[in-house]
């Protein structure tokens, strides 16, 4: 440890993002406004998440990093490394062991569990802001459950694509009274935000708003009676470890286009291949 | 001023309320779970629960509102010294503290407002008891059923009528805190007849 207070943020911060976040949770979905601090790395990179995981984290808690599902990518280890030397905590990047994992953009392929608190960076809070600019009104639909203009939108995508087109960021009805963005995670990972035995909170630094979703609570996608709601993957097995059931990132792999599909998820990708689980694409 | 004044903090103020939290959250986010809570000795009537939750959530920005059974010389004085929370009366306060009694009416309190539900007051409840029976809930955070020895039942259901807005309650007895928040539906122990 140096000679930064516990956690790199002062006490005073901690403790009023330590009542955004109970009040989150009281408010299941509401997104609570709160005085988002500078923090040492820009505005994008996850700031949101960062103060929140340092209201929330112990000495004793292990720490987990995933950036759109990856442990390896620059935004994870910076975080992760900056816990590490802000914090004193222990890291790993493995799913099960963590009792902390801040992400950006994919939920864990591995169940979660109940000792377990899943933090989100979130980019853009309210789900309403590209069909309405002013915040002033989006409050105000929120407060009045005005959620007709998210359907016009996902009808609209019907009416052009045949389909519900929107892939990620795909908003949830949570206990069904506020809709949420559940940041830009595919949609792939919704059915997972609900019934969820860990803690979900999510923090928004530029924007300003803490939410959450607390266990084994409903989170349902907005859809229609004749365009339900479907989650849906690139139609392959991933190329290293052959899963059929997990998120697949398209790499390109040479100049002449040929491709692979591998799992977002690195930390379920390499479990599976050191179980001896072995994709088409494997060396 | 009494020496009791200035002692009874956390000796580790930021790991102290990180721990504090991580429990206050857990019981916040689990409704009817019962979590342990310590680190914090303040004055006589408080709890040390009620004294760790309040040095983990207040500051000078969180006007506080002291019920009359814990209102006297020694609590204001801790609570000044430790965090500097103005006192105010119940229909201003971010957080409340006293026994269930001496708490109500509830309908004194800020149920925040349609378009800013998190302006609300939290109540930290001392009770003689915390036990995993009594009256039973369910809703966000609880995966069946739980059940919680709450004071009484009918308050709790008309202020999730409420919701979105509404009150928060912490309940503290000894070294041990549970939550209810505004979401949960709480209903009356089996057998048990509803006096009204």
């Amino acid at each position: 440890m140096n000679d930064y207070n516990f956690a790199y943020l002062d006490e005073q911060t901690k403790r009023m993002i330590r009542r955004a976040i109970l009040k989150g949770l009281a408010i299941p979905g509401y997104q609570v406004p709160f005085a988002s601090r500078e923090m040492p790395m820009p505005y994008g990179w996850g700031t949101g998440g960062v103060q929140v995981s340092a209201a929330v984290l112990t000495p004793e808690d292990t720490f987990k990093v995933i950036d759109q599902g990856a442990d390896d990518t620059t935004n994870a280890v910076s975080i992760r490394t900056f816990f590490q030397r802000t914090a004193g905590v222990a890291t790993t990047t493995a799913t099960r062991d963590a009792t902390v994992i801040q992400t950006r953009h994919r939920i864990p392929e591995e169940p979660l569990t109940e000792g377990q608190i899943l933090v989100y960076q979130v980019p853009i809070p309210e789900p309403l802001r590209f069909l309405e600019p002013r915040e002033s009104e989006t409050r105000k639909m929120h407060s009045l459950e005005e959620y007709g203009l998210m359907h016009v939108k996902l009808y609209e995508d019907i009416s052009r694509h045949g389909h519900i087109a929107t892939s990620y960021a795909y908003p949830v009805k949570v206990e069904g009274r506020y809709v949420m963005d559940p940041s830009p995670i595919p949609k792939f990972d919704n059915p997972k935000l609900g019934e969820m035995a860990a803690i979900q909170l999510f923090g928004a630094g530029r924007e300003q708003r803490i939410y959450a979703l607390p266990p084994y609570s409903q989170a349902v996608s907005l859809d229609f009676e004749d365009h339900p709601f479907e989650a849906s993957k690139a139609d392959h097995p991933c190329g290293m470890c052959g899963a059929v059931d997990s998120y697949l990132d398209e790499l390109i792999v040479d100049d002449a286009g040929r491709r692979m599909f591998v799992c977002s998820d690195t930390d379920y990708c390499e479990a599976r291949q050191a179980a001896g689980h072995k994709g088409k694409d494997a060396a | 001023m009494q020496a009791n004044t200035l002692s009874g903090g956390f000796a580790d103020p930021a790991i102290g309320s990180a721990h504090a939290f991580r429990s206050v959250m857990e019981a916040m986010a689990r409704p009817g779970t019962i979590q342990n809570i310590d680190g914090a000795t303040p004055p006589a009537p408080l709890s040390p629960a009620t004294g760790a939750v309040l040095l983990t959530l207040c500051d000078t920005e969180t006007p506080v509102y002291l019920a009359s059974d814990v209102n006297c010389a020694a609590v204001k004085a801790w609570l000044s010294f430790h965090t500097g929370a103005p006192l105010v009366g119940p229909s201003h306060c971010m957080f409340a503290v006293g026994t269930w009694d001496a708490l109500a009416p509830l309908s004194t309190y800020p149920i925040g407002t349609s378009e800013y539900p998190d302006r609300s007051a939290t109540l930290i409840v001392e009770c003689p008891e915390l036990a995993a029976s009594g009256a039973t809930m369910t809703g966000p955070g609880i995966k069946e059923q739980a059940a919680l020895s709450l004071p009484e039942v009918e308050a709790f259901r008309s202020n999730r009528m409420l919701f979105p807005l509404g009150l928060d309650f912490i309940f503290t007895s000894g070294d041990r805190i549970a939550a209810l928040p505004r979401t949960t539906h709480v209903s009356a122990p089996m057998g048990a007849t509803k006096v009204s």
